[in-house]
Order: structure tokens, then C-alpha cells, then sequence
């Protein structure tokens, strides 16, 4: 859509690109699906959007309500942009490791935040704000990790736009945060042809996040548990932060200018391009590079960025 | 089949602090039996009471995570890494 009456009506209908000149493979292409096109930078505009106004449509969330919501970044600042329009207060619990740009685009759209401890990482953010909502019952708590209008989002969304922009796809990649975009663009492809395979992409936020006390602070979105993600995923890699920047530098050779998690999941299909023939792989590419020109992803010293890299959340 | 198996920080304090154990196993759950013989405190925390991973955990072998290969039944060889890690959340 080239005209539209509120910027939520651009969130959306993405391009894909070809970008096979990149893969391993000569009898494997990889197409990827630039989510950062949205009008709020990412992917998460999208679940920001349905969200609100599944909230808005069964009373949730009434005019001039505050909306609560833990992220480390993208859902935040979709759901800033979403807020600010619709005329709602927020506020973000944000884990105080995440990219400058990130904390910088949630003021400009008028967030509050509220921070939470780096070390426990997202863990820590999702605590924080399960607290929060249970002190303010009149705070509208979104929930994005529980909330079926999450995975709605890509079911009704992201699934059919890949389908129709490429019906020969064999694979689908994509990032594995709150598992919303694998299990509703999962659900609708295997639904449409149930040969297709689903590869997770993760980072080794395990390791990162350095501050659980045991491992039953351990944690698994609900809207896995509630989609069968288990069942619905074929595999599952950990791309680490030196392959994530190779493959952010990688893409500028054809002219992408991408976010450091669209670097580890063209890794993670580069990985399976390597694995398969006469596949046609479709990547999702959650963000663009703007948000990552503190981290120096592009010009400083590799090994440098890798460190940098390792402290902060990027997915 | 000797493998290292990397420990995330929450478990190291079961382990004599150590990050890194090496263990012997042709299967995954070979070598977990293995590191746990070595370190009992280890055993409730990877491995459930009816023989299952621990819902909070993800073991990946090479960084495959192993619940999508053939779980603890998953063959293992010379020089393989295999990672245990909490589950984190993202987003």
C-alpha cells in the first residue's frame, strides 16, 4: 500500500529479496524478507499493532490507559510508535544491556522506562514486569510471550505474505525470541504444504545472561508451549556473535544494511544451505542496521564488536 | 567417544567451578551419565527423575540444540562440544 491514512496502515506487506548470491549452495536459494520496512523499523510493529488492538476489541484496554510491556527493544519501540499514535501512555521494562539507538527511539516516542537488572537478561525483564502488573491492575499488561495475538500477528500477517511472494519454498528461518514469528508463519506454511521445515535461529543468550540463581528461573515463552513449538520445529542452532557480524558485513556486499540478528539467521541459512539441495530458503531479516551504529558492527575490529556484541541483547 | 560438555555458570558451582568437563559416551545421554558419575550434584539439574531433559534446559550438540536431532539418544563423537544452557527468553 503506497498511500495510506495513518502510518499503522504501512505496518506490513514487507519485500523479500533475493539474495542467493550469498549462499554456500548454488542449488540453494535464500530469499529474505526485510522486516525492517515497517514503518517503526521492525518486525515487532506488527505484534505491537495486533496486540493493542485485540486488547482494544475485548475491553482490555480502554482510551487514555497506561499499557505495560517488558522488551528489549523492538515490541518496545513497535509498541511506542503504536501508543503515541493511538494516544496511550506506556511504559517499557527494558533490560538496561540493550543498544543506546533502542533506549534513544522509545524517548522519541514518548515511552517511559522502566530498567531491569542486564545481568538476568530478557528473564529479568519479564519478572519485573509480571510484578509491576500485579501492582497496577489498572495498567493494561500486553504480555507479548503469552499473548496469542503474537503469533495471530504472523499467522495472518507474515505467513501469507511469504506463501504468495514465494510459493516454492522449501525453508523457513527465522529468529527465536518470544517464538511468536516461527510458530505463526510455522503454523500457516506447514498448514499450506507440511513438508516445509522450520529452522530456529538463536543466539547463545544462555550464556550471556550470567545472573540466574538456578535453572528453574529458567524460562519458556507460554506462546511456545501453547503453539507445540516443540512438535512444529524442525531444528534449532545457536549462531554466536562473531558469525552474526560475518554475515552483517556479508550483506552489504549486496547491498543490505541490516540488524546484527538478521546476521545470525542468515547463518542459520547459510547452515542449512550447506545441508540441502534444491531448496528455496526463505530468511526473515527482523531489523535494519540503524539501531547497531553504536556497536561499530560494520568498521571497527572484528574481534572488538564480538565482545561488544556479547553484552548486549540483539535479538 | 570423549567429549567436552560445557557448563553454564548456574551449574558450575556442582561442578568443582570448573566451566568445561570431558566425558565419555556414544550417545548424548551416554556421556550426560558419564558427568554425572563424575559429579553427582550435577544429576537432578540436567536430567529429570523419568530420564528426560530438564524442561529448563537446552543441550545442544555443536550448537544443534539436541531436542530437534534424536534427543538423548543423539550419537555423539571424538571432539564434539556439547552445551547446556538455560532457557532464556528473548524479545
Amino acid at each position: 500500500m503506497a498511500r495510506s491514512d495513518s502510518v499503522l496502515g504501512l505496518i506490513g506487506n514487507t519485500p523479500m529479496v533475493d539474495v542467493s548470491a550469498l549462499s554456500p549452495n548454488p542449488s540453494a536459494r535464500i530469499l529474505l524478507k526485510l522486516e525492517g520496512q515497517n514503518p517503526g523499523g521492525s518486525v515487532k510493529d506488527r505484534i505491537a499493532l495486533s496486540m493493542i488492538e485485540t486488547a482494544e476489541k475485548d475491553g482490555t484496554l480502554s482510551p487514555g490507559q497506561t499499557v505495560l510491556e517488558p522488551s528489549s527493544g523492538n515490541t518496545g519501540i513497535g509498541l511506542a510508535m503504536v501508543c503515541r499514535v493511538k494516544g496511550y501512555p506506556l511504559k517499557i521494562v527494558l533490560p538496561e544491556n540493550v543498544s543506546v539507538e533502542r533506549r534513544q527511539l522509545l524517548e522519541i516516542f514518548g515511552a517511559e522506562i522502566i530498567q531491569s537488572p542486564g545481568s538476568e537478561g530478557s528473564n529479568g525483564a519479564v519478572r519485573m514486569a509480571q510484578r509491576l502488573a500485579e501492582e497496577h491492575a489498572d495498567w493494561a499488561f500486553l504480555y507479548q510471550y503469552g499473548n496469542p495475538a503474537n503469533p495471530r500477528a504472523h499467522y495472518e500477517g507474515t505467513g501469507p505474505e511469504i506463501w504468495r511472494d514465494c510459493p516454492d519454498i522449501t525453508h523457513f528461518v527465522a529468529g527465536l525470541g518470544t517464538s511468536g514469528t516461527l510458530m505463526g508463519v510455522g503454523r500457516f506454511l506447514k498448514e499450506k504444504r507440511d513438508s516445509i521445515q522450520l529452522w530456529a535461529v538463536e543466539p547463545p543468550a544462555g550464556e550471556i545472561v550470567d545472573g540466574l540463581r538456578s535453572l528453574d528461573d529458567g524460562y519458556i515463552p507460554p506462546i511456545f508451549i501453547d503453539s507445540g513449538g516443540a512438535e512444529l520445529l524442525d531444528r534449532k542452532v545457536i549462531i554466536r556473535p562473531l558469525e552474526s557480524i560475518e554475515w552483517v558485513r556479508k550483506l552489504i556486499d549486496v547491498g543490505i544494511f541490516a540488524g546484527i540478528s538478521t546476521g545470525a539467521c542468515m547463518a542459520g541459512a547459510a547452515r542449512c544451505a550447506e545441508q540441502v539441495d534444491d531448496a528455496v530458503i526463505v530468511a526473515l531479516s527482523p531489523d535494519g542496521g540503524w539501531k547497531y551504529l553504536s556497536t561499530g558492527a560494520w568498521t571497527d575490529p572484528i574481534d572488538e564488536v564480538v565482545e561488544r556484541a556479547k553484552r548486549i541483547i540483539y535479538f | 567417544m570423549a567429549v567436552e560438555i560445557r557448563l553454564p555458570t548456574v551449574l558450575r558451582q556442582h561442578a568443582g567451578g570448573q566451566a568445561s568437563i570431558k566425558a565419555n559416551g556414544a550417545t548424548l545421554g551416554e556421556a550426560l551419565q558419564d558427568l554425572t558419575r563424575q559429579f553427582p550434584l550435577l544429576k537432578d539439574q540436567v536430567i529429570t527423575e523419568d530420564g528426560t531433559l530438564h524442561k529448563f534446559v537446552n543441550v545442544y550438540k555443536n550448537d544443534e540444540d539436541v531436542r530437534y536431532l534424536d534427543k538423548l539418544d543423539t550419537k555423539v563423537d571424538d571432539g564434539d562440544t556439547i552445551s547446556i544452557l538455560p532457557a532464556v527468553a528473548g524479545g
